[in-house]
């Protein structure tokens, strides 16, 4: 190939990839920078150079150890409980029966409506103590009313979490339900196979993929999650529901503290980066197989 | 037909009804928060924060009104440009990109979709401290333009993901007969690639905009009074003086109403969409 037709054939991508680059790389350089100075928008005196210290800092701060904690369990236990439904759900969905299409639409809407929109319903109109919906239905059930935010963190967070993003796990899995070839189950039937013999060793390989990039792209978003705690929580009691995204927030914005937010930042960036590379070899693997 | 197989027959469909009876309590409890905000929506405040929660009511559209002459339509209006014009840019930047990718790729041609999708993976609050400091400089802070520029960049990747998963099922041959037409990239992209995945494009399109409309944590950070978007308009709502319940359902009814209709609309394209193209 021609150095004329190696940059005909780059061209095109250029615009999007400096683009990029511009926008989000060199931000993440800056904060690099940033977190390597003692720079408190409070204490004017401050910002200097001073290494590695608030790297020291962090590793010494427990609360930066329990947002990671918070931000570990409410991304695990969201993708994973979504996941779980979401299956459900498109098991349920993957079938002719009357009303489909208004079911689909019902179970899909939670995914629509704005996060800002889906907290304060959870927060307010659903947890409230005093005339929460849910505390009104346990109540039928004779179930003492649960202050749920303030009692239950982080419980409340994945409600409105797995209430969200279940739409989106039901959605990835029923196109893998639609895409597996009829023959092979028709087969499983008729060596005498049940349902849940088929599903286990039929239905669910052949899923396997389409779980598994769920979980990736769910993980993904949901690792990111800060509506919901600043608007049900505000990452309470204390900082008992806290993940890294709101601490980390909490630290520039209200703290003003530059620097430590950046090393945070930067501690994040790289964990993640090296829990993604892996996550994504194995999806790249799994999807470049085929083409 | 025996006796055996009638009996089974009827036990299968029995199994069935009660299948179809399950999925429909499932969905309808799923759904009830939402069915619940759009019913304080249309209460009168004194019914909405109740409790036993008061389930028979006279709507009243009191709480919209209240809304909508409470300056809502600023904060829609910027909404709509940021969305609007952020969606446009990144189907510009993506396209081309996507078409590099897929229908001429070079070699590192996985290390730059490796590339786009990292930059999904980097936490938002990592880069948040110096965009907020270098737009303060720049003095575009509570400018609409910045979050264009930000929402661009946020759903770029996802778009060129997409993209080039559509422009792989173009069948070589179409191409080639356009490359031996003598026609360059503008042309084979107007007259032949983009007819041919009009469909894929409305499903990017669509996930852009769902993800800019509700984005919220730049607009929180990076606006105030002139370029606020709806999401930190809904939570304006939640005023310290009192919170008025049904007034905020309205809000949030209005607010999530746009990307609603357009996803029950586009259903099918949510999918591919959501998969960034990977599911067929």
């Amino acid at each position: 190939m021609s150095r004329a037709e190696g940059w005909r054939r780059r061209g095109p991508l250029l615009p999007a990839l400096i683009f990029t680059i511009i926008i989000t790389q060199l931000p993440f350089l800056v904060t690099i920078w940033y977190s390597l100075r003692n720079w408190n928008l409070l204490r004017p005196d401050g910002n200097q150079f001073i290494g590695l210290a608030n790297y020291v800092d962090i590793f010494l701060d427990s609360t930066f150890r329990s947002s990671a904690l918070n931000s570990i369990v409410i991304t695990l236990g969201c993708v994973f409980l979504a996941m779980i439904l979401g299956i459900i759900f498109a098991l349920l969905l993957d079938r002719k029966f009357r009303g489909q299409g208004v079911v689909r639409t019902m179970l899909i809407t939670p995914f629509l409506i704005m996060p800002v929109a889906g907290a304060t319903l959870w927060s307010i109109s659903m947890l409230n103590p005093s005339f929460g919906l849910v505390n009104w239905v346990i109540s039928l059930v004779g179930i003492p009313p649960v202050d749920w935010t303030a009692s239950h963190p982080i419980i409340s967070i994945l409600m409105a979490l797995v209430w969200q993003w279940t739409p989106f796990t039901m959605l990835l899995v029923l196109a893998g339900l639609q895409s597996q070839p009829k023959d092979v189950l028709e087969a499983a039937q008729i060596d005498g196979a049940g349902w849940t013999k088929t599903f286990i060793w039929v239905t669910l390989p052949q899923l396997r993929r389409y779980i598994e990039l769920g979980v990736l792209l769910g993980t993904i978003y949901v690792v990111n999650t800060f509506d919901q705690i600043y608007l049900m929580t505000a990452g309470g009691p204390g900082t008992a529901s806290a993940n890294l995204p709101f601490y980390i927030y909490q630290r520039a914005f209200l703290g003003f503290d530059i620097g430590q937010a950046a090393a945070m930042g930067v501690v994040v960036v790289i964990a993640t980066i090296i829990i993604a590379t892996f996550a994504l070899r194995l999806i790249f693997r799994s999807f470049d197989a085929k083409d | 037909m025996s006796a055996e197989r009638k009996s089974r027959e009827a036990r299968r469909r029995f199994t069935g009804s009660s299948i179809t009876t399950v999925t429909w309590v499932l969905a309808f409890v799923f759904f009830a928060p939402v069915i619940w905000l759009v019913m304080t929506a249309f209460k009168p405040e004194s019914a909405a924060a109740s409790n036993p929660p008061v389930f028979f009511f006279a709507p009243t559209f009191e709480q919209f009104e209240a809304v909508l002459s409470n300056g809502a339509g600023a904060y829609f209006l910027n909404s709509l440009i940021a969305t609007g014009v952020s969606t446009i840019l990144v189907v510009l930047l993506a396209v081309p990109a996507a078409y590099a990718v897929s229908i001429r790729p070079v070699k590192k041609t996985s290390d730059v979709l490796f590339f786009f999708i990292s930059t999904k993976m980097l936490p938002v609050v990592a880069v948040i401290m110096p965009i907020y400091v270098i737009a303060g400089q720049l003095k575009v802070l509570d400018n609409i333009g910045t979050l264009v520029i930000l929402y661009t960049a946020m759903n770029l990747p996802i778009a060129v993901w997409m993209m080039r998963s559509f422009f792989q099922e173009v069948p070589a041959e179409v191409l080639e007969a356009a490359s031996m037409d003598g026609a360059g990239l503008i042309k084979t992209l107007r007259t032949i690639l983009i007819p041919m995945v009009t469909p894929g494009l409305a499903a990017t399109a669509l996930i852009c905009v769902i993800f800019a409309w509700n984005e919220f944590f730049f607009a929180l950070n990076l606006t105030a009074a002139n370029a606020a978007t709806v999401p930190v308009f809904l939570v304006s709502q939640m005023t310290s003086e009192g919170l008025f319940l049904a007034k905020l359902s309205a809000a949030s009814v209005l607010a999530s109403l746009p990307v609603v209709i357009a996803g029950w609309v586009a259903q099918k394209q949510l999918v591919r969409g959501l998969s960034m193209g990977a599911v067929k």
